[in-house]
């Protein structure tokens, strides 16, 4: 009974929090409001009309939301470059941070399952998808498989934080032996998460640009690379308009972490580009597609090369220690690297793996406005979770929210 | 496909026991395809029922959950509209069963009669037109092949235009399951100089001409990769889309390596007056937005005895369609004679769809 009423007080307390705020807030909060608006408004629209609105055809079937989706998922996973090293090796430097970060990986995984819910031809019959009331193709389908990782991940990311909030809100102190094992659950199922993501695609034989074992390998460097550099400029923003400082050491320790996946990551680029243009195969062509054009067709060119070499950039500055020590160059190319694998992890891995078709046929995709709204409002629904949560769990950190402190 | 139980493709390394019988899509001699002979054994659990085997459960789950739903439907339509016919009431009674009902595939013979029913009814209801739809199941000892004949072809797409008509195809898309490559004399089966889009006179000077569709994979990645098992093959070798449990993620687009696959991208429209009535469950009756479809061999002809429509259209007699566990069906003998080949073999799926020449 008594945890009940501390929960209702929470929930009475975090509501006071979230609606009350500075005027930058309010703007803050009213802008994304209205993002979101926007988008669901392009979403009806798309649910009334089919998804015929969006820019994706039989040709290239996936588009704008699977490559967010994909991209997220890497976000998701980052949190684990700050729950392993608090909980599991005691590095109390980044313990601050480790409640960002999983909030960071709760919006993101939002986001994730709001980009494959905006994807379905069917929302309606989702259900089908509900294992015992619905089929579910487990053990054979990928995408069975990732639905269980994502949600497992996301209620790991729920509850954990939550423990710990929960404890930190009576003034007690959370007991490692409860949270430990779900960090260290936590950590191998970040890496699942984007190993299963991979394998959806690198499973497809049809598909030559994604059948690849370097796939998931990749996906994980890149996720590794770009979580924590978006983590750092939260964190950098978190610092400048809230009480709940956090020390430049463990800014620095992350700038590690980003530095040595981004320099990886890069490597194996390498790796790919080697393979294939040295002997160019047929199934180079997507290859092809992406960095020259094909026929003409060269709609991904200045993405692809915009990414190429802001990710080069960004890991060279990140390489020289008195660069990365400098904290505003270190945000300028946390934020330059954050874009560079978006566009590389995103639609530059998506859309090339159906160009050209299964008979060669090369026709490009061009995302509709109605899909841009849709993903900018996604975006934004994140921003607007992560805000939330994360000013509550600052106010209760920096101890200003108390049960009955009133 | 050498044993039913088989579920992916394996390397023959060549250190392993010779197996009984060879894959009926050998293509090399009729020695090889003495399997065809032995009836298909049993379908072995897939991994769902082996993990879960909660079959039967599920099934009552169902029934439970439409009954009480239905019930709730009723009186949420007996109380709001006390004005409401009966035909309104059995529409919106219809509508909620058809929403909550089970997975086709695992369905009894009596649960695919009663949706089929349903649809039927409700067919009647909004059109006032009355159709036929069959839910027969595949028969025994038939396994359904194709092959097509590539001197022949002069790329005159009866084929796909008797499709369409037949398959009650979306007609705002130009949705064709169908595609007809126009290629050039000389330069062999080179898919990227291709053209699978031309208006002009054909045969076109200096081209030939091929024709691919869902080729009907022994092991189809498509199956394999659904998330929600909306699509599975038949025992007699059909490749199969159950619209209404479909969720539309378009994953089974994505893993198809012969473009076998198509999406409702909007709603699909087809004129009254062309509505093909003669239907099957599985195959052309009316889909809805949102869900993939393909070639379904036309079932609705396919298991009542006839040829497909496209091999019925075509004026040149390139398409043969039959049972390849016939011997003395003229599948069997083009396969058994001809110099045949299949597309992409080499990602071992199968396909049941032969190509040759004269």
């Amino acid at each position: 009974m008594r945890r009940l009423k501390v929960l209702g007080s929470l929930i009475k307390d975090s509501l006071d929090i979230i609606t009350s705020g500075s005027k930058k807030y309010h703007i803050w909060m009213a802008f994304l409001t209205f993002v979101m608006l926007v988008g669901m408004y392009c979403y009806s629209v798309q649910l009334e009309h089919g998804l015929s609105v969006t820019g994706m055809t039989d040709r290239v079937s996936w588009g704008l939301y699977i490559s967010n989706f994909t991209f997220l998922v890497g976000v998701a996973a980052a949190a684990v470059m700050l729950v392993m090293p608090t909980y599991v090796l005691k590095d109390i430097d980044f313990k601050q941070a480790v409640l960002i970060g999983e909030g960071i990986a709760v919006a993101a995984l939002m986001m994730c399952l709001a980009f494959v819910v905006a994807d379905m031809g069917g929302p309606s019959v989702l259900w089908h998808m509900i294992p015992g009331i619905g089929v579910f193709n487990f053990p054979d389908s990928m995408l069975a498989w990732d639905v269980i990782v994502l949600n497992g991940y996301l209620f790991l990311n729920i509850t954990i934080p939550f423990y710990i909030l929960f404890r930190h809100y009576q003034g007690k102190k959370a007991k490692t032996s409860v949270y430990v094992p779900g960090a260290l659950i936590s950590v191998f199922w970040a890496v699942a998460i984007h190993l299963v993501t991979a394998f959806l695609y690198q499973g497809l034989q049809a598909r030559p640009f994604w059948n690849n074992a370097l796939l998931g390998p990749r996906f994980l460097a890149s996720a590794f690379a770009a979580g924590p550099a978006l983590i750092i400029i939260v964190l950098a923003i978190i610092r400048t308009y809230t009480e709940f400082k956090i020390k430049d050491k463990t800014i620095k320790k992350l700038a590690m972490v980003v530095t040595v996946a981004a320099q990886i990551n890069l490597i194996m680029l390498i790796s790919e580009l080697f393979k294939e243009f040295y002997a160019p195969t047929h199934h180079s062509e997507s290859a092809y597609y992406l960095f020259f054009g094909l026929k003409g067709k060269t709609a991904l060119l200045p993405w692809i090369w915009t990414s190429i070499s802001l990710n080069v950039l960004a890991t060279v500055m990140l390489t020289y220690h008195k660069l990365r020590n400098n904290f505003k160059v270190l945000f300028f190319t946390c934020f330059i690297l954050f874009v560079a694998i978006w566009i590389e992890k995103g639609f530059g891995l998506i859309v090339p793996g159906f160009i050209p078709g299964p008979y060669g046929k090369i026709a490009e995709y061009t995302p509709t406005g109605i899909e841009i709204g849709v993903t900018i409002g996604i975006w934004a629904m994140g921003a607007f979770i992560f805000t939330i949560l994360a000013k509550t769990a600052i106010k209760i950190e920096t101890g200003s929210l108390r049960f009955k402190k009133k | 496909m050498s044993s039913n139980d088989k579920k992916w493709f394996s390397l023959d390394l060549g250190n392993k026991k010779k197996q009984e019988s060879s894959s009926c899509g050998c293509g090399k001699s009729s020695s090889g395809c003495n399997s065809h002979n032995k009836p298909i054994q049993e379908k072995q659990p897939d991994g769902f029922d082996q993990v879960f085997n909660v079959k039967m459960d599920r099934r009552t789950a169902f029934k439970k959950l439409t009954a009480s739903l239905a019930i709730g439907a009723g009186a949420i339509s007996t109380s709001c509209s006390v004005v409401a016919g009966d035909e309104t009431k059995e529409k919106s009674q219809i509508e909620w069963e058809e929403q909550f009902k089970g997975n086709y595939k695992l369905m009894t013979d009596e649960e695919k009669k009663g949706t089929v029913d349903r649809l039927v009814r409700s067919y009647q209801l909004r059109t006032g037109k009355n159709i036929s739809m069959s839910s027969k199941n595949a028969e025994e000892d038939v396994l359904f092949g194709y092959a097509f004949n590539i001197s022949k072809c002069q790329g005159y797409m009866d084929c796909v235009s008797a499709c369409v008509e037949e398959n009650n195809q979306d007609r705002n898309s130009q949705m064709e399951y169908i595609r007809i490559h126009e290629m050039k004399d000389g330069k062999g089966f080179n898919f990227n100089e291709a053209d699978d889009n031309y208006y002009h006179e054909v045969p076109a000077e200096g081209h030939f001409y091929m024709g691919t569709q869902c080729f009907h994979c022994d092991n189809p990645p498509c199956v394999d990769v659904c998330p929600v098992q909306a699509t599975w093959r038949e025992d007699d070798g059909l490749v199969v889309i159950d619209y209404d449990w479909c969720i539309g993620c378009r994953y089974c687009m994505a893993a198809c390596p012969y473009d076998g696959r198509r999406f409702n991208w909007s709603k699909p429209e087809v004129p009254e007056v062309e509505v093909n009535k003669d239907q099957h469950y599985l195959g052309n009756r009316m889909r809805k937005k949102g869900v993939m479809e393909k070639c379904t061999f036309c079932v609705q002809r396919s298991r009542a005895g006839k040829n497909p429509a496209c091999v019925e259209a075509c004026p040149t007699g390139s398409r043969i369609f039959g049972n390849l566990l016939d011997p003395n069906s003229t599948i069997r003998w083009v396969i058994e004679n001809k110099k045949v080949f299949r597309l992409k073999e080499d990602l071992g799926t199968e396909p049941k769809f032969w190509y040759f020449m004269d």
